[in-house]
């Protein structure tokens, strides 16, 4: 038996294929088609491990993971912009599909007609879902949603000032920050209370409900913002959805939300999807990719990528925004999600997720020691204050086989952020309370 | 390809009151009071099917699509190769996929490994000497890497630095890029030999020069043949070379951009390094900077320590000078998981092979039809090869219309009208995961198109004949936006 490595089973070519079109080429040598590097660069040194089989690459890929401690595995009431929710079996199936996963951005609409479709699909569900006018077919996340939200604000306003409730992810604003101000845009950030929207602001930001799980007061801050001109920008929750009022019945301009509740598995922050709608006045200032319904030349139905004029393959330094993916197969795990959920199944989750993170809340409030200091309507997520750092309550969390909440001591003294889905039990839901009693006092 | 079918109805259009798609759990805790009514929302019109029905119409859906999976895709500039099924398998593995982005760093120590391991596995590549994981897309690569040109002037104090040199044959990301940067940008025209034009280049490098995007191989297929005094010529002047990586499948293992003379690069994972392109992402876009630029890539990049007694840890950090945070959390790690096996189960010699075997079918390709469609330049080529239809416009058949016919012959068109110094555009690339047969029989079909164009122009011009669809009404689609499903009243098609 040759002990040797076979070659990789990914290229057909055989040293006869290769022979004969290097022969056609007119060449003696592959070498000499890489003639146009200097010589003296050609070839360099590569110092890579020694390739695996497939059988040793799933020993090395498996014994990584097992490194990891997983949400699989053991319970965690993390939320923070990531949230573990159930995904149906369906939604992995329909992923995989060749014809989905193995296409690309649909440049030839005759032969792109499943991936299109799928977008437009998107782009309606998301509208119903955010009660908002029009919809693109994707963002990388919700973070650079927001953020380009923000930059189109300030297209359509011609006002350079971006207006940042001080509840908006802390990770949400960096990015934001990050974008905007290299392009000369100020970021400011305001207080949902006594939220001011100065001079020359494009936008107030509002993360609804907010990092800390809790419902802003979107008519008010509707006013503020409008008042002064200013577009309302809104990132929420699209379980929370299932439930809730959507920013369109609040007068959002453009609402953005991460898609990743909607059936996208956690995978460790990446790749999700962000959900971008607004006012379809404002369309043409839309960044990201955009499905539209047409005719073929006999009359057909059909769908094509549309307002391309927007974007950087057409415009290029005059383009809305760089952005040419559209995260499309998330996208499809999203829409493949919603009609598994449909009307019903949405709003049970919500409910699901919203009472039991109202139980966990009611047990951990009655806990001597420990307080929720805010008031106000939330929904999956709320902050607790613990009697000891919030670092530590993690730490023996996790020596119980926990994985407690996000520690934001840094902007809630002793805060803890607890999220609690319909994954977790209710058995548990009271483990968690148990532990932190036993940390009370 | 299968015979169109007429359903065609959506979601919304299947919807039938009571039916369920999924089996969902009851409440286990006792319910809790309800929000104030005016929060709640009032009915939410989702669609509501069967999970039979669900399949059955994604599956369908799915065979509306030309794919890798099933059709020869030589899409230039898009490297449609196929992607290892293992790949998608081990990301998806649960100690993987059900990873909280926010557990404590003790609980991830096997992905933060693997990150770690294909920071370094990438930079070993392209010559660099750090990465970072968190770009999600090249576009963002690209607007990353442009903050890092803009922040490192900055820190010198050299605020003055506004221009951007991007080439004539750029991608269009390029400039949108360099201006999301807060850049000016100036363009530099190519030569006749389809390289960058020294001259121009020499005119435009002044001290107000931030840096340049280059492409290598650049967009036409060629390797700049300049590229040494490319790069000095802007280092020269104060400012720094950006590579798009776009076209790193012709250069794996065959030259660094980092010995070149670039200072910072991105990476198309989903291009070179093996995830499958989705329909338009998701795919990853890590940045890899030399000495100067390391200190300011986004953040986080993941560390690697080890204590007293030989034990290692890893953990994300801050580089010292980052130009923030690009992502909600760390970049695509599915992604990234996928490049990681991938790079795993070629090793250095595997990636040669699939640098040396895209080359040599682009170049097959580009001696096998130069004869029958211009060939704007004569010389060898790497991974893609472009030609131009200007004969056969002559006679008026369009670029375009060979696209469109080459998916009567079953397969997927190739890039048309780009790059734009080109006329008439075709740009193929053909990649390493295709056989001598399969190049063969796009020389066949190739060739008859061209006898068509010449004898029968009407039947390329009308292409294609046996999509679901024809020819679409894209000026209609811009004019009249129809957007979404406005509920019932539209227009349902018949169904069958």
């Amino acid at each position: 038996m040759d002990q040797g490595r076979l070659s990789s089973p990914y290229i057909p070519n055989t040293h006869d294929d290769r022979e004969a079109m290097l022969q056609a080429i007119g060449v003696e040598s592959a070498a000499e088609l890489f003639r146009d590097i200097p010589e003296a660069y050609r070839e360099p040194s590569l110092i890579l491990p020694s390739p695996l089989s497939e059988l040793e690459l799933q020993r090395e890929l498996q014994a990584l993971a097992d490194l990891n401690k997983s949400t699989d595995r053991i319970p965690s009431f993390l939320g923070g912009g990531a949230y573990h929710h159930f995904i149906p079996a369906v939604v992995r199936h329909i992923t995989g599909l060749g014809g989905f996963a193995t296409a690309y951005t649909p440049y030839q609409p005759e032969v792109s007609q499943g991936t299109l479709q799928v977008a437009y699909e998107l782009q309606s569900l998301v509208c119903q879902l955010m009660g908002m006018e029009v919809a693109n077919a994707g963002m990388y996340d919700g973070a650079s949603s927001l953020a380009e939200a923000a930059l189109m604000a300030c297209r359509v306003t011609g006002r350079g000032r971006i207006a940042v409730l001080d509840t908006v992810s802390h990770r949400y604003l960096s990015v934001m920050k990050t974008y905007a101000e290299p392009q000369g845009l100020e970021v400011y950030v305001t207080s949902p209370g006594s939220a001011r929207v100065e001079e020359g602001t494009a936008c107030l930001v509002v993360q609804h409900p907010s990092f800390y799980g809790y419902l802003e007061d979107l008519e008010a801050l509707e006013r503020v913002a409008h008042s002064q001109n200013a577009l309302l920008v809104v990132s929420t929750d699209p379980v929370f959805l299932g439930m809730f009022r959507p920013p369109g019945e609040y007068g959002a301009d453009i609402a953005v939300a991460e898609g990743q509740p909607l059936g996208v598995a956690l995978s460790y922050g990446g790749p999700y999807c962000g959900l971008f709608t607004c006012k379809e006045q404002f369309l043409r200032q839309m960044p990201g990719r955009i499905v539209g319904k047409t005719v073929d030349t006999q009359g057909r139905e059909g769908y094509v990528l549309t307002l391309q004029t927007r974007e950087q393959h057409i415009r290029r330094e005059r383009a809305t925004s760089n952005i040419c993916t559209s995260e499309a197969l998330v996208g499809t795990a999203i829409v493949a999600y919603l009609a598994c959920m449909g009307r019903v199944g949405l709003r049970h989750i919500a409910e699901l997720t919203y009472h039991k993170a109202h139980y966990a809340a009611s047990l951990i409030g009655q806990i001597p020691g420990y307080s929720l200091p805010f008031d106000g309507t939330f929904f999956q997520e709320f902050v607790v204050q613990c009697p000891i750092p919030p670092g530590e309550v993690n730490a023996r969390l996790l020596d119980e086989g926990i994985i407690g909440g996000l520690d934001i001591s840094d902007q809630v003294p002793q805060g803890l952020l607890l999220c609690v889905t319909e994954m977790n039990t209710r058995q548990e839901i009271e483990a968690l309370a148990e532990a932190l009693g036993r940390m009370g006092g | 390809m299968n015979p169109p079918s007429l359903d065609r109805r959506l979601l919304m259009e299947r919807s039938v009151r009571g039916r369920r798609g999924s089996s969902l759990p009851p409440l286990d805790v006792p319910p809790q009071p309800l929000p104030p009514e005016e929060h709640l929302r009032g009915d939410l019109e989702l669609p509501e099917v069967s999970e039979g029905e669900v399949v059955r119409y994604f599956t369908h859906l799915s065979q509306l699509n030309f794919s890798v999976d099933t059709h020869f895709y030589p899409l230039g500039s898009c490297t449609m190769k196929y992607n290892p099924r293992v790949n998608d398998e081990l990301a998806q593995l649960p100690g993987f996929s059900q990873l909280h982005p926010l557990q404590p760093e003790e609980t991830v120590q096997g992905a933060l490994k693997a990150m770690y391991r294909l920071q370094g596995f990438l930079a070993e590549i392209v010559g660099m000497e750090a990465t970072s994981l968190a770009t999600m897309a090249g576009a963002q690569g690209e607007l990353a890497g442009m903050l890092m040109l803009r922040a490192y002037h900055l820190s010198r104090g050299e605020a003055d630095r506004r221009i951007v040199l991007v080439p004539d044959s750029a991608h269009g990301t390029n400039p949108a890029s360099a201006t999301m940067a807060g850049f000016r940008v100036v363009t530099v025209p190519s030569d006749d030999r389809g390289n960058m034009d020294m001259d121009a280049l020499k005119g435009a490098c002044t001290g107000e020069l931030a840096g340049l995007m280059l492409t290598l191989p650049n967009t036409l297929g060629l390797f700049e043949t300049n590229i040494l005094e490319i790069c000095r010529t802007v280092h020269q002047v104060g400012g720094l070379v950006y590579g798009d990586g776009a076209n790193m499948n012709a250069l794996l293992g065959r030259a660094k951009l980092g010995e070149l003379g670039f200072d910072v690069l991105h990476l198309n994972l989903h291009k070179t390094f093996s995830t499958p392109h989705g329909g338009g992402g998701p795919g990853a876009g890590p940045v890899a900077a030399g000495p100067l630029l390391a200190p300011f890539l986004p953040s986080p990049v993941v560390e690697r320590h080890v204590d007293g007694d030989g034990r290692e840890r890893y953990s994300l950090a801050t580089p010292e000078h980052t130009i923030g945070k690009v992502a909600a959390f760390h970049g695509n790690f599915g992604v990234a998981l996928r490049a990681y096996a991938y790079i795993r189960s070629l090793g250095a010699a595997g990636l040669r092979e699939v640098s040396e075997n895209a080359v040599i079918g682009a170049n097959y390709l580009l001696s096998q039809l130069k004869e029958e469609y211009h060939l704007p330049y004569d010389r060898p080529c790497m991974h893609e090869v472009v030609f131009s239809a200007r004969r056969q416009k002559a006679r008026g058949v369009r670029a375009l219309d060979i696209a469109k016919r080459l998916i009567d012959y079953g397969i997927h068109p190739p890039t048309m009208y780009f790059p734009l110094i080109v006329e008439e555009a075709l740009m193929v690339e053909p990649t390493e995961t295709e056989s001598k047969e399969t190049l063969d029989h796009f020389i066949q079909v190739m060739k008859a198109i061209a006898v068509e164009a010449r004898e029968n122009p009407q039947v390329v011009k009308e292409a294609p004949h046996h999509t679901p669809n024809s020819r679409l009404d894209e000026a209609r689609a811009a004019r009249r936006p129809d957007l979404r499903w406005r509920g019932v009243g539209q227009a349902a098609p018949s169904g069958v």
